[in-house]
């Protein structure tokens, strides 16, 4: 038992901080976890509030303008009306195009997290550098 | 003459189901594999198996029926489907995977270290669930009476009987490949004879579908029915949207995801496979109006997809195009209710059961036990209600089950993963207001409704509302709650928000 209290403290500090040492912060929840948490956190919930704003709207607005401006109805393609077409097909690609976006942009910033976290010495002074 | 076919195909779907179960069982060995498949299924098979189950009755006949009903406005049934998707991968998958939780009340103990929210989820997943299950049922019932005559108890029954046999024998880790192969047969089942009416279309001199109302094919002219066109469209969204997180059956799939990306990975394809469906359930609705204007007397609108074959086309080619129909509207119901049971069964399982059994026994086999006696449960009281409620209309039905989801789990969940201010009472709040709002607008309309004027429209799409008033209720009590505010809060946001790969578990 007393070996392994000796392991856990005095080693750190010889090794070179290795990917874990951000795990470790935020295991510990340090202050420095806590940073870290906040700033992940509020990156993820920008990215994730503008995709759904963006969404919000085009959903919101679209029987709107359907509503609001006649003509939009009487648009055909192929001999498909457009609200038809909109409803039935179209939304499903921009959905998919959405979500393929979110998600690349979604990782990286873990994965910008992740490289702060491999650097020998992790955030303090403004982290990322050249 | 037109009941031997459909009936064979029907027959061949629920032996296919349980022929790929038992194959899984042999691969299901402890209590973990029953409920999440040992947490080792790939991001494309689960998505197969996301969509397979989401891809109901109210998918396969109802979207269909509801547009040949009422017209374009209808579509947007569809849209929140897919879109509810969107808003999930958004605001909660990855955080949700990395919860590690089983299930919602788990998720919810979790995050809350609270044994009352654990059961106020625990209560709602149930309901829920039932809600969800009972047009399920209702709709086999229907489907099983069109094709071969049989009396509307038996097909409800028959589903009943496949999934209780499913799930009690396999658990989660056979469904998960059964309901996998589930969407593949959907989606041949609805494209493939979609293809073929159209080309009988164009060969019968491509008769011009015929619009029950002036309004049919113009936006606003079905929800416009009840006078206020807008809110019902508005509210109909917002109840798909925020209501598909809140699913315990969508929830539950989310838990086999080997890790936070993989969820996210997974999400984007569920939202492929669904939108390519979701193409081509309109045109059954199409041309249902062309080729069969005025159904017979006594007939739902939910049997458009069913009817429509031998209308365009009587003789051999409509009969097996009704056939295949039949067998994937029956593949629909088997897959959605067997992810249903399987969460409600896991519920009833852990927070009703579980001690009392364990406290006669005490040891893994009677856990398992209690998981299938949970699953008779599970399926029996919504097959009851089945019989005693008048349908309301599959898609619809649906949709009441997807407002109390919204109403209720979507605040918990969105304000769980993104909020520290969260409290327990807070939560409680928001679940209580929520659930008891909505579960009450619902269940009048199903039982009294539907009525009349802005009252009946706001007790019929009641998320638009309902959601509001959970999520202020849930925010207003925490702030005054500060000291609820559960002491691993920020423990439990770091393991929700961090990649794996930062964070080992």
């Amino acid at each position: 038992m007393a070996e392994r209290v000796r392991i856990t403290s005095s080693r750190r500090g010889a090794t070179r901080p290795t990917d874990r040492s951000l795990g470790h912060e935020l295991r510990e929840q340090t202050g420095l976890g806590d940073v870290y948490l906040r700033g992940l956190m509020s990156a993820q919930l920008r990215l994730s509030a503008t995709v759904l704003a963006v969404g919000a709207l085009l959903l919101v607005g679209l029987p709107l303008v359907f509503a609001l401006v006649p003509a939009t109805r009487d648009i055909t393609l192929a001999g498909i009306p457009l609200p038809w077409l909109v409803l039935g097909v179209a939304v499903y690609p921009a959905a998919l195009v959405t979500a393929r976006f979110y998600v690349r942009a979604s990782e990286r910033i873990e994965r910008e997290l992740r490289d702060v976290s491999a650097q020998p010495d992790p955030p303090g002074a403004g982290g990322g550098g050249p | 003459m037109i009941s031997e076919l459909p009936v064979a195909m029907i027959t061949l779907v629920c032996l296919l189901t349980l022929g790929v179960g038992a194959y899984g069982l042999r691969l299901s060995r402890h209590t973990s594999d029953f409920y999440v498949a040992g947490r080792a299924v790939s991001p494309r098979r689960n998505a197969s198996a996301i969509s397979g189950e989401y891809l109901s009755a109210a998918s396969f006949l109802g979207v269909a029926g509801l547009v040949y009903d009422k017209g374009l406005d209808m579509l947007w049934f569809p849209v929140g489907y897919t879109v509810g998707y969107v808003v999930l991968l958004v605001l909660v998958a990855a955080p949700l995977r990395r919860s590690g939780a089983y299930t919602l009340p788990d998720f919810a103990e979790a995050r809350l270290e609270s044994q009352l929210i654990r059961r106020l989820s625990s209560l709602l997943v149930v309901a829920i669930g039932w809600l969800y299950l009972l047009p399920q049922l209702q709709g086999a019932g229907l489907a099983l009476q069109r094709v071969s005559g049989a009396p509307a108890w038996v097909g409800g029954l028959v589903v009943t009987v496949v999934v209780v046999v499913n799930v009690a024998a396999g658990g989660m880790r056979s469904i998960t490949l059964v309901q996998a192969m589930q969407y593949w047969l959907k989606l041949t089942a609805i494209s493939v004879p979609a293809f073929v009416l159209v080309a009988v279309w164009f060969h019968a001199g491509r008769p011009s579908p015929q619009p029950p109302n002036p309004t049919w094919a113009e936006p606003g002219g079905g929800f416009g029915a009840s006078g206020h066109a807008l809110y019902s469209t508005w509210s109909t969204l917002l109840a798909l949207a925020l209501g598909t997180m809140g699913l315990p059956h969508v929830l539950v799939r989310f838990y086999t995801n080997p890790d936070g990306r993989d969820a996210r990975r997974t999400t984007v394809s569920v939202i492929a496979l669904l939108g390519l469906f979701y193409v081509f359930t309109p045109l059954y609705a199409v041309l249902g109006r062309a080729f069969l204007p005025h159904l017979a007397p006594g007939d739902q609108p939910d049997t458009i997809v069913l009817n429509l074959p031998l209308a365009a086309s009587p003789g051999t080619l409509g009969q097996v195009l009704a056939a295949v129909l039949a067998g994937g509207a029956f593949a629909a119901f088997l897959s959605t209710a067997s992810g249903l049971v399987v969460s409600v069964a896991g519920v009833i399982d852990q927070d009703l059961l579980r001690r009392r059994l364990a406290r006669v026994t005490g040891n893994d086999a009677s856990s398992i036990n209690g998981f299938r006696i949970a699953t008779g449960l599970a399926v029996v009281v919504p097959y009851a209600a089945s019989r005693l409620v008048e349908p309301l209309g599959i898609a619809t039905t649906v949709g009441l089950a997807f407002a109390v989801a919204a109403a209720t789990f979507a605040p918990l969940l969105v304000l769980g993963v993104w909020w520290r201010g969260l409290t327990t009472v807070g939560a409680a709040a928001g679940l209580v207001v929520g659930g008891v709002s909505a579960t009450l607008a619902v269940g009048l309309t199903i039982l009294a409704g539907p009525f009349d004027g802005w009252a009946g429209v706001l007790l019929a799409q009641p998320a638009a509302w309902c959601t509001p008033l959970a999520v202020a209720a849930t925010v207003i009590v925490s702030l005054a709650t500060p000291r609820h505010i559960p002491a691993g809060t920020v423990r439990t946001l770091i393991r929700l928000h961090t990649p794996e790969s930062v964070l080992p578990s």
